[in-house]
């Protein structure tokens, strides 16, 4: 029965990866072709110039921002949801999935036409007379963090909701009945028993950041480049595709252990579970 | 296909058919072949073969340059010949050369491209994807510009694997509301480095080589013969400072001027055009040694030759080539010496009335290909202020 699941994953997935961390040993040729080798400068030369990890670090640091803004942002409606006992409920859930029925490129650059110096808030802004200038908005971090928040909201809210919705409510009701307030309620057992799909939601958020480079190529300023804008850089612009293998495995290592230490602690089926 | 693997397949569906051979054991035989052939780089082999010579590829920008190509050189061809032409768009040079690189045998998977600027040209010849053209079957290509079959056969050893089709410039875009025609020209390259613009001007953040090219001529050196690279980099850094965005498209290029994002930033002639043919007010400064550069038509090794010939000869007919100019707003390598060429292409940015390109300064493949890698990874390094 595994059998199909198994030879996809492994011919789609492992072989892949371990062209990409063959390809990491090799060298470049002057022209941009490739030399079957077995070295580790690619891999020295990124840990050599602090260039690189410096890369690594801020995306990190932004991925660690979607996070957190994605949490705050994703917790609020997720906990609507559960609690809401409106007929329109379906209809809003599927207006969290909207987004999705558009291209990812269309909705990042559509931020262009609202942040913009002649874009929607500007015009307003200036319209009503609050501004003279336009008001920079766009490329810089803020716009980034703008860009991803937009396209991995969604994963959170949806990951927060099914742990919620798992939740008794009568738990809550019992709590209640013991003397706690609501926020006492919320605090000593709604929240406590969400942290699955919380942390769940955390970690596919974190995972999809490292590997964009879509917001900081089009809603970034200049020094707003990520990891994933490099690789692409070495991989499609100079055709150094070890160099860029080595950055990939180095990314690939660095994700495989922060998952590894959350499936060790927290389980990875919770992920699996929102996305069902 | 191998022919021993055509033949067994053969035997096992003769099994089939007589009943030895069970519907599963077929299928997974089936599937075993395919895998086979896959790894060989079978499917795609395959399907070329499926096709043969009934077909040729072009890959190219899209748009209304695939739409009138198609319109005056491809189907024209097709009724003549019964030879399909299967277009398809690319979105980058980059992107393009990295997916031909990528197929197995590389380049074997594309036929004919209609790629950008000489040096990809030589890129193209190091990485083994050249091809030999047999100009003795392309008659038109004694109307094309000399000067630029001669660049291009410089690298080839005298030969040619591409005819060139159209050329143009990256010169300075500037917003005239905000820029004088008198300062801009006053000015030059170093309108680009311009303190009062700061904020306010954008550049191609993909490319090291246009960056460098007009910091050199802010340093007042050749582009094709740099020899203080420190001035360079320097000013690069103090520009880097005022570009409030480094483009990644001309799509995107022409967003921000369009919006007034920048004011000023280096620009492709043909996006200029068409800005000012949508009525922006944008001027276009071409300095003393603009960036040029040209496209050509370009035959993958593994082509089909004489089809490839018979079709780039089509394409370098005067109405097809002049239709795509006039849509991609670049002037075509059609000399104008031997061809009229209507009123829209002597007005287009960069049109060189003389035929002679004379004083037009192309990238030397050799000087920024030797480089490409270190210069890039600095040209990485300034832009994200490191």
């Amino acid at each position: 029965m595994l059998a199909p699941s198994l030879s996809a994953v492994f011919f789609l997935l492992v072989i892949p990866v371990c062209f990409v961390v063959v390809y990491s040993f090799w060298l470049r040729s002057p022209y941009g072709g490739d030399i079957p080798a077995f070295q580790f400068g690619n891999y020295a030369k990124f840990f050599d110039d602090f260039f690189y990890p410096s890369l690594l670090i801020r995306t990190i640091r932004v991925a660690l921002e979607t996070v957190a803004l994605c949490l705050v942002m994703g917790y609020i409606p997720a906990y609507f949801f559960y609690r809401t006992e409106s007929r329109f409920k379906p209809f809003l859930m599927i207006l969290i999935m909207l987004p999705f029925w558009i291209s990812f490129i269309i909705r990042t650059l559509s931020w262009i036409n609202i942040l913009g110096d002649s874009g929607l808030i500007n015009h307003v802004l200036m319209k009503i007379g609050l501004i003279d200038s336009p008001f920079q908005m766009l490329y810089n971090e803020a716009a980034v963090l703008m860009g991803l928040l937009q396209y991995l909201l969604p994963f959170m809210i949806l990951n927060i909701y099914v742990s919620l919705d798992g939740i008794d409510k009568s738990l809550t009701e019992a709590a209640k009945s013991l003397g706690c307030t609501e926020w006492q309620a919320f605090k000593e057992v709604t929240l406590p028993l969400s942290l699955p799909g919380v942390s769940a939601g955390c970690l596919l958020v974190f995972v999809l950041t490292c590997g964009t480079y879509l917001p900081p190529m089009i809603l970034g300023g200049p020094g707003n480049d990520m990891i994933a804008n490099l690789i692409f850089k070495r991989i499609v612009g100079t055709l150094d595709w070890p160099f860029g293998s080595a950055l990939s495995t180095i990314l690939l290592g660095l994700l495989g252990v922060i998952v590894y230490t959350y499936n060790r602690y927290l389980g990875i089926n919770q992920i699996f579970k929102s996305l069902q | 296909m191998g022919k021993k693997m055509e033949e067994n397949l053969d035997r096992m569906m003769d099994a089939y058919r007589e009943g030895k051979v069970s519907r599963r054991d077929f299928m997974k035989y089936l599937g075993i072949a395919g895998a086979a052939a896959g790894i060989v780089g079978g499917p795609f082999g395959m399907a070329r073969k499926a096709f043969g010579a009934k077909s040729i590829t072009f890959h190219s920008w899209g748009g209304s340059t695939s739409e009138a190509l198609r319109k005056y050189a491809f189907d024209p061809f097709t009724k003549e010949t019964g030879i399909e032409v299967i277009d398809a768009a690319f979105t980058g040079m980059d992107t393009f050369l990295a997916q031909v690189k990528a197929s197995y045998p590389p380049g074997g998977e594309f036929n004919l491209a209609h790629l950008s600027a000489v040096y990809d040209y030589a890129r193209y010849k190091n990485l083994g994807f050249n091809s030999v053209l047999d100009e003795s079957k392309i008659p038109n290509l004694q109307n094309v510009l000399p000067k630029m079959i001669e660049t291009l056969r410089a690298i080839t050893n005298g030969k040619l694997s591409a005819v060139p089709y159209d050329y143009g410039q990256t010169g300075i875009a500037y917003n005239t509301k905000y820029i004088s025609k008198e300062k801009a020209e006053k000015l030059g390259a170093s309108l680009l480095w311009d303190k009062e613009l700061k904020g306010k001007l954008g550049s191609w953040g993909g490319d090291f080589r246009t960056n460098m090219w007009y910091a050199a001529l802010h340093t007042e050196q050749s582009p094709n013969n740099i020899t203080n690279l420190n001035a360079v980099w320097n000013a690069l850094r103090e520009q880097r400072e005022m570009v409030k965005k480094y483009w990644a498209s001309g799509s995107e290029l022409m967003s921000l001027l369009a919006n007034d994002e920048v004011y000023a930033t280096v620009a492709w002639s043909g996006r200029v055009a068409n800005l000012q043919a949508e009525g922006h007010p944008i001027g276009y400064l071409a300095p003393n040694n603009t960036y040029s550069w040209m496209e050509y038509m370009y035959v993958l090794k593994g082509t089909d030759m004489s089809v490839a010939q018979k079709l780039l000869n089509f394409m370098l007919e005067p109405e097809p080539a002049i239709a795509v100019a006039e849509a991609q707003k670049y002037p075509p390598s059609l000399d104008p010496r031997k061809i009229d060429m209507p009123k829209s292409i002597q007005k287009l940015p960069a049109f060189d009335p003389t035929g002679t390109l004379d004083g037009y300064l192309f990238a030397d493949p050799e000087y920024w290909n030797s480089h490409q890698l270190e210069w890039t990874e600095k040209w990485d390094r300034i832009k994200a202020g490191a």
